[in-house]
């Protein structure tokens, strides 16, 4: 009986103390996708686990929620349970997630891909384009058919700006090059995604790349022994002798950072839009097959970016109608950037 | 040889049917808790924990409710094409055209205020969804053309349209490019009851069902399509309009499919989207199947599938269970409820001997 008294006035004691010392922060995370073993969804868990790995951070996810009233109903329970910063990785939480942060103004929201914004919600994004037109530089100097096939999801600015930098990147090298583009309308759905890259083997393209999560496209290109560009995160484990490099995310750091804030009281409602000098995104390594004199030249351009030297969507930049879109001397805004609906001169391929 | 035969039963099982249910999701629960302890996760917690989230926390039942809208509209809608054996496939495409319809309504008269607004909605989409059911039953009284290709077939037509419109014609300028429209005008949500989250079409369904339920019970033109169902040929001998009957079942099939499309754009959305195609349209056809096409039983199971799916979420959430586990979770549940019905509908029986109840002349046919 002793014993059990103390015990309990132990307890007691010690769970104030543990409050005072650090609250134990809880973070949630909603995906669009399956976590699977390569895609964007993969790419945010990554984080996530760094973030399980921070001392007082408890994480937790739901995978495959549908955009709409689920996620909305997902994130209201994650902060009816208590969770302190909630994650939302895809553009369609946005209107659900600003819904829900009204209703719980001391829950920290972060949505990703959007441009809404409340006084406990931000919004953050990768300038992707910036690895996008690295990749495209490998891409333009590994062809030879001068064709490259570009396996496109939906057709949204952040895609396009995606093909756009590539098409940009790939004409840096080699000014005859064609990025040939086919929508698959998809996410994650690898036997479409295969087939389109397929199409783009047929019309002679040597060189694949593309915007989903499923490495379907980079098995096409591996079966037909031609070269891939990977996305998300290092895919050369689907196509060893295809893989060239690919994009990549790396959202840890800013995941642990705004964790961080959160917990001393320092974040701030902002939309936060960093690249390749911030680490956001990234390159994945080269694989054996690309030359180093390749490798050399598209690390230093990597080397330029990184010095904060963004001069990627510089005029003069032609649409595929031949109009100007950025005139000579003028550098492309973000606002431009993020709206775009243009593509430039040498894709082919329409925006339907 | 085997000693055992199966025999269909000559009485219904009544209650003996809804403890048959119970067996076939007590079965289905052991075998996801077997589950979950192959995963490594405690599996009498993670059952607990779905129940609980699912039906017994205070938010629970406002979330179920507010999810099983939807699926009760697309599933009693087949459930009526279903009563005279017209295999309507078609309830995600006519539920994507009343989103269509409402929208349009939404967008092209968004300054009226929503007592006029409202109703036209609800025309809007009771006619295009009604219009998307009628096509394939005329295809079928007129061409004798299958309706579950045609009604299938319609389905991505129905679709495809709505992704052309949002991405096209229908875009929000403000939404960066992003397929959706822009929100609606007040007037044209379906309000909040009270301070609850659910919505009026809560209501609707109510109303729908009750409706349904007099419709097959009382009135001539129910009694004729339950008698059409269960044999078109003597229908035809009776005089029974049976190519009438499939044109008008398929339009109010397709009308309360529409509805609820339109309630999904207007109260949970607030806008139309290429999301809010989540699949009911599916998922209806199995509800109506697992309540044998009763109102009442599509109600509860409506609820019981949504409880299911939120309570899904949750386990995802407090034990991280990978998502593809509430696909094989709901998976197990639907089948062994519908091998469960095969226990209400027939029983197994020794050879030779006595049918439990049988009333005296069975006995002449052993």
């Amino acid at each position: 009986m002793k014993k059990l008294i103390l015990v309990m006035a132990a307890l007691l004691l010690a769970v104030p103390g543990a409050i005072a010392a650090e609250k134990e922060m809880k973070v949630g995370f909603v995906y669009v996708s399956p976590i699977g073993d390569a895609g964007w969804s993969y790419a945010h868990d990554q984080a996530r686990l760094a973030l399980e790995a921070m001392d007082g951070v408890s994480t937790s996810y739901v995978e495959a929620v549908q955009e709409g009233p689920d996620s909305e109903r997902v994130m209201l329970n994650m902060a009816r349970k208590g969770y302190d910063v909630i994650f939302a990785t895809s553009f369609g939480y946005m209107d659900p997630m600003l819904k829900v942060a009204k209703q719980f103004p001391k829950v920290t929201f972060m949505h990703c891909s959007g441009f809404k914004l409340a006084p406990n919600m931000g919004n953050y994004f990768g300038r992707m384009y910036q690895a996008r037109y690295l990749s495209g530089m490998v891409a333009g100097a590994m062809t030879r058919s001068n064709t490259l096939g570009y396996v496109a999801a939906f057709p949204i600015p952040e895609v396009i700006r995606g093909i756009n930098a590539f098409a940009l990147g790939a004409q840096s090298v080699n000014p005859k090059v064609r990025v040939r583009v086919v929508w698959t309308k998809t996410w994650y759905d690898p036997a479409t995604e295969k087939e389109a890259a397929k199409s783009l083997l047929d019309v002679g393209a040597d060189v694949i790349a593309q915007h989903q999560d499923s490495p379907g496209p980079q098995e096409a290109a591996e079966e037909k022994g031609v070269y891939s560009i990977g996305y998300n995160t290092d895919m050369s484990a689907f196509a060893p002798k295809a893989h060239l490099t690919a994009p990549i995310w790396n959202w840890a750091p800013f995941y642990k950072e705004v964790v961080d804030q959160v917990r001393k009281g320092t974040w701030k409602s902002q939309s936060t839009w960093s690249g390749i000098k911030e680490g956001i995104v990234d390159l994945a390594p080269f694989g054996p097959m690309v030359p180093k004199a390749v490798q050399d030249k598209v690390l230093a351009k990597k080397k330029e970016l990184v010095g904060g030297k963004d001069d990627l969507f510089s005029g003069p930049i032609k649409d595929q109608s031949g109009k100007i879109q950025v005139a000579a001397g003028k550098t492309a805004s973000d606002s431009e950037l993020l709206g775009m609906k243009y593509f430039v001169q040498g894709v082919v391929g329409t925006l339907q | 040889m085997t000693r055992f035969r199966v025999y269909k039963r000559q009485e219904p099982l009544g209650w003996g049917s809804c403890l048959v249910f119970l067996g076939a999701v007590a079965v289905s629960l052991l075998v996801s808790g077997l589950l979950l302890s192959i995963q490594g996760k405690p599996a009498f917690r993670g059952i607990l924990l779905l129940i609980q989230s699912a039906f017994f926390s205070s938010w629970a039942v406002e979330d179920c409710l507010i999810k099983a809208v939807p699926i009760f509209l697309c599933s009693l809608g087949v459930s009526i094409a279903f009563r005279l054996q017209i295999w309507n496939i078609g309830a995600e495409g006519q539920y994507a055209m009343g989103a269509i319809g409402a929208t349009w309504m939404a967008l092209k008269f968004g300054h009226l205020p929503g007592l006029i607004l409202l109703p036209a909605m609800f025309m809007a989409a009771a006619i295009l969804g009604a219009v998307w059911g009628f096509i394939p039953a005329l295809f079928k009284v007129r061409l004798r053309a299958n309706e579950i290709i045609v009604t299938l077939m319609l389905n991505y037509i129905g679709i495809l349209f709505l992704d052309y419109l949002v991405y096209g014609p229908w875009k929000d300028p403000a939404s960066f490019g992003f397929p959706m429209t822009k929100e609606f005008p007040p007037a044209a949500v379906v309000g909040a009851i009270g301070t609850t989250r659910l919505n009026w079409g809560l209501l609707v369904c109510i109303v729908t069902g009750v409706a349904f339920w007099i419709f097959f019970k009382y009135t001539r033109l129910g009694f004729e399509l339950r008698a059409s169902g269960e044999n078109p040929r003597a229908a035809r001998y009776a005089r029974i309009p049976y190519s009438g009957l499939v044109l008008l079942v398929m339009s109010l099939s397709g009308m309360l499919a529409g509805w609820a499309g339109l309630l999904e754009a207007s109260a949970s959305l607030n806008r139309l989207q290429p999301s809010i195609m989540a699949g009911y349209g599916y998922t209806a056809i199995v509800v109506a199947w697992l309540s044998q096409l009763n109102p009442l039983v599509i109600g509860i199971a409506s609820f019981l599938l949504a409880g299911l799916r939120v309570g899904l979420e949750t386990l995802q959430l407090d034990l991280q269970v990978p998502a593809a586990f509430g696909a094989i979770l709901e998976g197990l549940i639907l089948l062994t409820v519908l091998a469960g019905g095969f226990f209400s509908r027939y029983e197994i029986r020794r050879r030779g001997a006595a049918p439990a109840l049988a009333r005296p002349q069975d006995k002449q046919h052993p």
